[in-house]
């Protein structure tokens, strides 16, 4: 499988966090968050016209900006 | 180790973990208290008595997801920790992997910690069960599990306090500190699987986009009926009876008293309509003075935090934020500036301190701009409902639609012609929680209380000034100096003049004197738009000062009175 950015995952899909493509800070912000590589996440929506991506992980529902989204990187396994 | 006098108590946590709710059972302080992150965006301190003579300070820390600052609201936070002598780490035990790792970094800075477990009575609904035991040994740090919002567990937190002694912990990368969460949570969490509760159906609901979207729509409407009706009813039958039935008499003795005419009988009664007493003409102090605010005024501020107190509680604002976030993108903002805004709606005060939740200085600018001029606080609402209302449902409907029409347009002009662009959204959705009973009632209270605290006195300091500066003729300078703009401009009779002074003060009690003026409706129409928009009041005006600086402060404040000139004109030529 290839890995997608998470604005191309489908909705209650779940895919692996591979490469996070930001800079320290960004990496930071998403891991205190609970997003990191490796970590397991489940998409729940998506908004219209480029809106915010919802997604679970662990027991965190975290609504992450569009052009944020597009830098994650994930694998559906 | 025992606890000396002065003592500082620190509370650190992530952001909505429920530092403040544990923080009033702690020292019995009145904080607010809702379920989104942020609510805490100055810190409150507070006496926490452990034994006779002996007490600590306790100090409410804004929450933070990490020791490493992310944003500079973090430098705050961390800064503060610097100052303690204890900390309390609160942590939601429905949570532990993401809550843990600010655990670990704290324990490396080498103070003496305490691990709270809060919302310790929703693990068993969620199907996580946590061994204690295990996770104080694995930890090495004294853990207690607690309930912020009943209360369960703080007397053992408080014993257990005096028992916290200083460890040395050796310092790990963030690589290892999550190994070791992941290791830690092995063997001390067992997670069930659990059946899907109503409100996690329901939270599920209302994040889809196709479901949400409607659902938001339905409780936007519903609110403002629930609002209304309850107002409307309040005035009916409580506020409007009291000062017919109860008030009126007194004031009509005391008018006979002072001898129904003269300065003091005009400042304190005001003058006689028709040799009566009437309460939205007469202006004096102890008439108008106290029926605006409390008769008029005080029923929507009542109605209106008692819903958003619920739907804050409840968890809904953040969904909205989600919801609105393309939106608001539009206007040079992002969905959270949205918590502002609804706050703006009950009084622009804390929706101007709330500007801070924001982190660019462009995006401060344009929220603050947009609330003072587009976003009528409750009390200007209530007024405009009450004296237009009498005219006609629609005229009431034109100045709420003329407002949100410029906020859409002045958002999409600043967006268009200041420089840069507003930040992504990241943000934590929390989970719904019922509200309880109690905390609503508690919050709404407090929340009132500050009304009736702030707003009564300033009431009836306008109105006094008002009569005073009438007594000795100054709005006659004024209103030839002002009357191009006034009359020329915005078709309006001189003598609103008084009511436009006002506005600067506060809106309601500026609302209030168009009452005796005989008005058209056009005139009342251009006139309450106008001063919604002209310049927010006093109060909110210095509050934005602190949040935009004063350079911002100067420039938006230009905006605000170009924009009035020129809407006001423009309905006067149109309507």
């Amino acid at each position: 499988m290839e890995d997608i950015s998470l604005t191309k995952l489908k909705t209650k899909q779940s895919a692996v966090v591979k490469t996070i493509e930001g800079g320290q800070g960004l990496l930071r912000r998403l891991e205190a968050l609970g997003i990191r590589k490796g970590k397991k996440i489940t998409k729940i929506s998506s908004h219209f016209w480029r809106g915010p991506v919802t997604v679970l992980a662990g027991k965190t529902k975290i609504a992450i900006g569009y052009g944020m989204a597009q830098k994650i990187k994930v694998r559906v396994e | 180790m025992s606890l000396k006098k002065d003592q500082k108590i620190l509370l650190m946590g992530n952001p909505n973990v429920g530092k403040s709710a544990l923080f009033s059972r702690l020292t019995g302080a009145k904080v607010t208290v809702s379920n989104y992150p942020g609510t805490t965006v100055g810190f409150c301190q507070g006496y926490l008595i452990l034994e006779k003579n002996t007490y600590g300070v306790v100090i409410d820390v804004p929450g933070v997801y990490s020791l490493e600052p992310l944003s500079t609201a973090d430098e705050v936070a961390i800064k503060m920790r610097e100052k303690g002598d204890i900390v309390i780490n609160v942590v939601d035990a429905t949570n532990l992997e993401r809550n843990l790792f600010l655990s670990l970094e704290l324990s490396e800075k080498n103070v003496p910690m305490i691990i709270a477990l809060n919302m310790w009575d929703e693990t068993r609904h969620k199907g996580i069960e946590i061994d204690v035991k295990a996770l104080q040994k694995e930890l090495g740090i004294l853990v207690v599990p607690v309930c912020g919002l009943t209360g369960f567990g703080i007397k053992e937190l408080v014993e257990k306090l005096k028992l916290v002694k200083k460890r040395t912990f050796k310092s790990t990368t963030r690589k290892e500190k999550w190994e070791k969460i992941g290791r830690v949570l092995n063997l001390t969490q067992k997670l069930h699987h659990h059946h899907h509760t109503l409100l996690e159906r329901f939270e599920d609901m209302s994040t889809r986009p196709s479901t949400g979207i409607p659902i938001s729509a339905l409780v936007i409407y519903l609110s403002f009926k629930i609002i209304r009706f309850i107002a409307e009813s309040l005035i009916t039958y409580v506020f409007n009876p009291f000062f017919d039935r109860i008030w009126l008499p007194i004031m009509e003795k005391l008018s006979f008293f002072l001898g129904q005419k003269g300065v003091l009988h005009n400042i304190i009664i005001g003058k006689l309509i028709n040799g009566e007493i009437d309460y939205e003409k007469s202006f004096g102090l102890l008439t108008t003075g106290l029926f605006v605010p409390i008769a008029e005024v005080l029923p929507y501020i009542l109605s209106f935090y008692l819903i958003l107190g619920i739907l804050e509680d409840l968890g809904y604002l953040p969904r909205l934020a989600t919801q609105v976030d393309n939106l608001m993108h539009k206007l040079g903002l992002h969905g959270y500036a949205i918590v502002p805004m609804i706050l703006g709606l009950g009084c622009n005060v804390p929706g101007a301190m709330a500007i801070r939740l924001l982190e660019t200085r462009r995006e401060k600018f344009i929220a603050g701009t947009l609330m003072a001029i587009a976003i009528p606080c409750m009390a200007q609402i209530a007024m405009i409902m009450g004296l237009v209302g009498k005219r006609g449902g629609k005229y009431v409907a034109l100045i709420f639609g003329i407002l949100f029409l410029l906020l859409i347009v002045k958002g999409l002009i600043m967006n268009m012609v200041i420089k840069g662009k507003s930040p992504e959204v990241l943000w934590e959705i929390p989970p719904y929680r019922l509200p309880q009973p109690m905390a609503v009632v508690k919050k709404l209270w407090m929340r009132v209380f500050e009304f009736i605290r702030d707003a009564v006195p300033y009431v009836l300091l306008g109105v006094l000034i008002i009569n005073v500066l009438s007594a000795i003729h100054i709005f006659d300078f004024l209103t030839r100096l002002f009357s191009p703009i006034i009359h020329k401009l915005w078709g309006l009779p001189n003598d609103t003049m008084p009511a436009m002074m006002m506005g600067f003060l506060r809106k309601d009690i500026a609302i209030g004197m168009l009452a005796p003026l005989e008005l058209t409706t056009k005139q009342l129409v251009i006139t309450c738009t106008v001063l919604a928009i002209y310049f927010p009041c006093m109060a909110t005006f210095i509050v934005l000062i602190r949040e935009l600086g004063w350079k911002d402060m100067l420039k938006s404040a230009f905006l605000m009175i170009l924009t009035a000139i020129i809407v006001g004109t423009l309905m006067n030529v149109i309507l």
